[in-house]
């Protein structure tokens, strides 16, 4: 396998350019101080209760999420190819989106074939027809990007349903300027703090038509969540209610919220609890997460629920290997950021390929999620490898399959001190009257020497993530106090009659 | 504010002003112990605090005979009934968990720092370090309080955060009263060991000084559940915890809770227009018991006009 990219240091083991400031700096600190930072770091974790819940585990289980302290370093000039990718590729899905759920275009056109997307199980009938406001569906979209041994970037993943982590950016962050101030002061780091501004403004965009002042709640399925963490975080941060879905009710086509001072009308509602839950009398009869007649009120457009429900169909992994004929279709455009390779089994060319390589290959179950359905064909024993070569003939059209990707690696603090590990990146991307990506996003790092697994819930970590500022980016980022002008100058406006 | 948040807000700050008062009253009986009394008398004390807290059969069932070591295990750590300090700070955090959002990161991270230090602590504690718990409780209390005022806007989440606080502490300060006059070794002709076991309760609430000043002269039962119940200036006192409910019930009143505002005020006026004589002529054990049946009815009628509003109004 060829040697992955590092992202701080070239092949000779010398800091690239735009890292060699604080590469310096690193070799400068006593190992002492980083010691205590990283235990400091992790108390104030604690404390502030950043933790998960893991799946399976006794439900007062609450872990941290590893934060390891080296962040993750972009120069500008390779963000903004990036974002300029990113941007694109969110336009032409949430393109596809409105045309499966309307024309169907892209299916007469032959550049699908249909029963690919009809017969998914992410495809959502009950949409069929439905207006919805801006005709934006994915209104935040979490894209998994990757870099190969090149340094090229590559989308792994589309996250298009109720994608997560947007909190851990935030707080790896305020970490990250508690803990050595000093790299702030020294390098131009573009800001993230205003992502839940730029959130609730893209909600409050595509409220139903003739709401002036809409109300805002965020659903989670409550404190037992995984993510319930980010769920009260994000809440906080942009002043909305956290509502579960015995808070809300339905009378008459519209969705109310139960008060102290009794019914309030709710106008955007955005949701962190997945299709299946969210109306008992349309989908599943038991769940008691959602609100039943949620979707009456939704096709009536009386509610803006965002991300849109039946968003899935496009983010599927049966789906991703067509997002950059989507690209073409929709815009005339070529892709920016590339796909990673990838064989659809269902064919029967590409299926033989992958059957005669897959000890080389990554292989994906198209409904999995969370890397628990995959085969990592180098990693991988020979029973593995065979059950999955069975399983692939019993249901070709349940799997693709990739190269084993040489992800790219970042010095991280390891047991026995500063290691290469490998590492990814989830910039957030929010799509309202216009696409907004705060600089950066998540970095996973995979802990465990070797692995490629950067899920939390498989012995991830993260980092923080540094995009560099250039002249762009100064222009681009936002004034800190921006909310603050905006008031002021609407009080100008008001005593001036401005 | 949505229901659900105002409910978790309020067992919040009942559960954690139980676990302050809970803990005020162990430390009445550590000193109480400390007093030449029959060790007769000191499980009698245990036993009438046990019945007045309503968990002498939760005792009974999970310890069998009563020793001070062991009631003070019970209501300090005992993870098997919800009354222990150790479950109702446990509660109280997983209550500011479910509302993170609305109460401020300071108020969030105190109570969750209270929680996280409060599991190093348990039965197999030395002696010596048993005080420094009750301790360590009550400075977490202040702290909270103090955070809280500190930092909440003074809207409605302030208010369900005082309707607990105040029904919670009314609530318990009868009852200790009720356990203090329930305990056989605490009247009768002894009038100077009475005296100091009265006093030893005052210490506890810390409202010793207070009564020196209020009253100069020495501690009677009759003189000490006077001022427990009638100080309008009193921040312990039923009057008190009237006066603040009152005002917080106002304050979020809506078209649902006009007969609970009519109780509440009928309540109050008792204490402040009442005489004491007339308000305890019936007994002080009764005065207390019917009290805390008044209070339960408040309890209940506050969850249906606010908290847990059931149908779809």
């Amino acid at each position: 396998m060829t040697s992955p990219y590092d992202e701080m240091l070239d092949a000779a083991g010398a800091p690239r350019v735009h890292c060699r400031r604080y590469w310096n700096w690193l070799a400068e600190q006593p190992p002492e101080r980083l010691a205590q930072k990283r235990t400091e770091a992790d108390a104030l974790f604690h404390r502030v209760g950043i933790t998960f819940a893991v799946y399976g585990e006794n439900a007062a289980t609450e872990r941290l999420i590893p934060f390891d302290i080296v962040p993750r370093i972009l120069p500008s000039d390779e963000w903004s190819r990036l974002e300029a990718g990113l941007k694109q590729r969110v336009r032409a899905l949430n393109a596809f989106i409105a045309d499966i759920y309307h024309d169907q275009r892209i299916l007469k056109a032959g550049v699908i074939p249909a029963e690919q997307v009809l017969c998914n199980a992410q495809y959502r009938p009950e949409m069929q027809g439905v207006e919805v406001p801006g005709g934006m569906y994915a209104h935040i979209g979490g894209i998994d990007v990757v870099r190969d041994h090149d340094g090229s970037f590559c989308v792994l993943e589309d996250n298009l349903r109720v994608p997560s982590g947007v909190s851990y950016m935030l707080e790896n962050r305020k970490m990250m300027m508690r803990l050595f101030p000093e790299l702030f002061a020294h390098h131009p780091i573009v800001p993230v703090e205003h992502y839940p501004d730029v959130l609730l403004e893209n909600l409050k965009s595509v409220a139903p038509a003739g709401v002036a002042e809409p109300t805002v709640v965020l659903l989670t399925p409550g404190a037992y969540n995984s993510a319930y963490f980010e769920h009260a975080f994000l809440a906080q941060q942009m002043g909305i209610e956290l509502v579960e879905g015995q808070d809300l009710f339905v009378r008459d086509d519209i969705l109310y919220m139960r008060t102290t001072q009794g019914p309030q009308r709710v106008d955007v509602v955005y949701r962190r609890v997945d299709d299946d839950f969210l109306d008992p009398l349309s989908f599943r009869p038991d769940s008691t997460l959602g609100v039943p007649g949620l979707l009456t009120v939704y096709r009536a457009g009386h509610v803006t629920i965002a991300n849109a429900i039946g968003t899935g169909v496009a983010d599927d992994k049966s789906i991703y290997p067509y997002v950059p004929d989507m690209v073409r279709f929709y815009l005339s455009e070529e892709p920016l950021v590339a796909n990673v390779r990838t064989w659809v089994l269902r064919r029967p060319e590409d299926r033989a390929y992958v059957l005669d390589h897959l000890s080389e290959l990554v292989v994906k179950e198209v409904h999995g999620a969370g890397g628990y359905g995959m085969l990592i064909g180098p990693a991988a024993t020979r029973a593995q490898i065979e059950e999955f070569r069975a399983r692939i003939k019993a249901h070709p059209e349940r799997y693709i399959a990739q190269p084993t990707l040489a992800l790219s690696t970042s010095p991280t603090f390891a047991a026995a001190g500063l290691a290469p590990r490998h590492i990814d990146l989830r910039p957030f991307v929010l799509s309202g009257r216009e696409i907004t990506i705060v600089p950066g996003g998540l970095t996973r790092v995979a802990l465990r020497e070797g692995s490629l697994v950067v899920n939390s819930s498989q012995g991830g970590g993260t980092k923080d993530t540094w995009v560099l500022g250039g002249p762009q980016a100064a222009r681009d980022s936002p004034p800190a106090t921006s909310g603050e002008l905006r008031t002021a100058s609407a009080v100008q406006a008001a005593v001036f009659g401005g | 504010m949505l229901s659900r948040t105002a409910d978790h807000l309020y067992w919040m700050s009942r559960y954690l002003e139980r676990a302050e008062n809970m803990a005020r009253m162990i430390d009445a009986h550590q000193r109480l112990s400390l007093l030449p009394r029959a060790p007769e008398a000191v499980l009698q004390g245990w036993q009438a605090t046990l019945v007045s807290l309503g968990l002498d059969e939760d005792f009974e069932s999970l310890h069998g005979p009563m020793t001070p070591r062991a009631a003070f295990d019970f209501l300090a750590f005992d993870r098997n009934h919800s009354g222990s300090v150790l479950q109702c700070l446990r509660a109280a955090r997983e209550n500011a968990r479910a509302v993170r959002g609305t109460i401020t990161s300071d108020m969030w991270e105190t109570l969750n720092a209270t929680y996280l230090e409060s599991l190093s602590f348990n039965s197999s504690m030395p002696e010596t370090a048993r005080g420094e718990f009750l301790e360590w409780v009550r400075y977490r209390a202040h702290l909270t309080r103090g955070v809280t005022s500190g930092t909440l806007l003074r809207d409605e989440a302030l208010y369900f955060n005082r309707i607990g606080t105040f029904i919670e502490r009314a609530d318990n300060t009868t009852r200790l009263l009720e356990s203090r006059w329930r305990d056989p070794g605490g009247r009768g002709e002894r009038l100077l060991a009475e005296a100091s076991e009265w006093a030893v309760l005052l210490r506890a609430m810390s409202a010793f000084e207070i009564f020196r000043r209020l009253y100069r002269d020495s501690v009677t039962p009759i003189r000490v559940t006077q001022m427990l119940l009638m100080r309008e200036d009193l921040p312990q006192s039923v009057h008190r915890c009237l006066d603040e409910l009152q005002s917080n019930l106002s304050a979020v009143a809506n078209s649902r809770s006009t007969e609970t505002l009519r109780r509440v005020g009928e309540l109050h006026a008792q204490f402040h227009f009442g005489r004491f004589e007339e308000l305890t002529a019936e007994g002080i054990p009764a005065l207390l018991d019917r009290f805390q049946g008044r209070l339960r009815d408040l309890g209940e009628r506050i969850a249906n006009d606010f908290l847990v509003p059931s149908g779809t109004y």
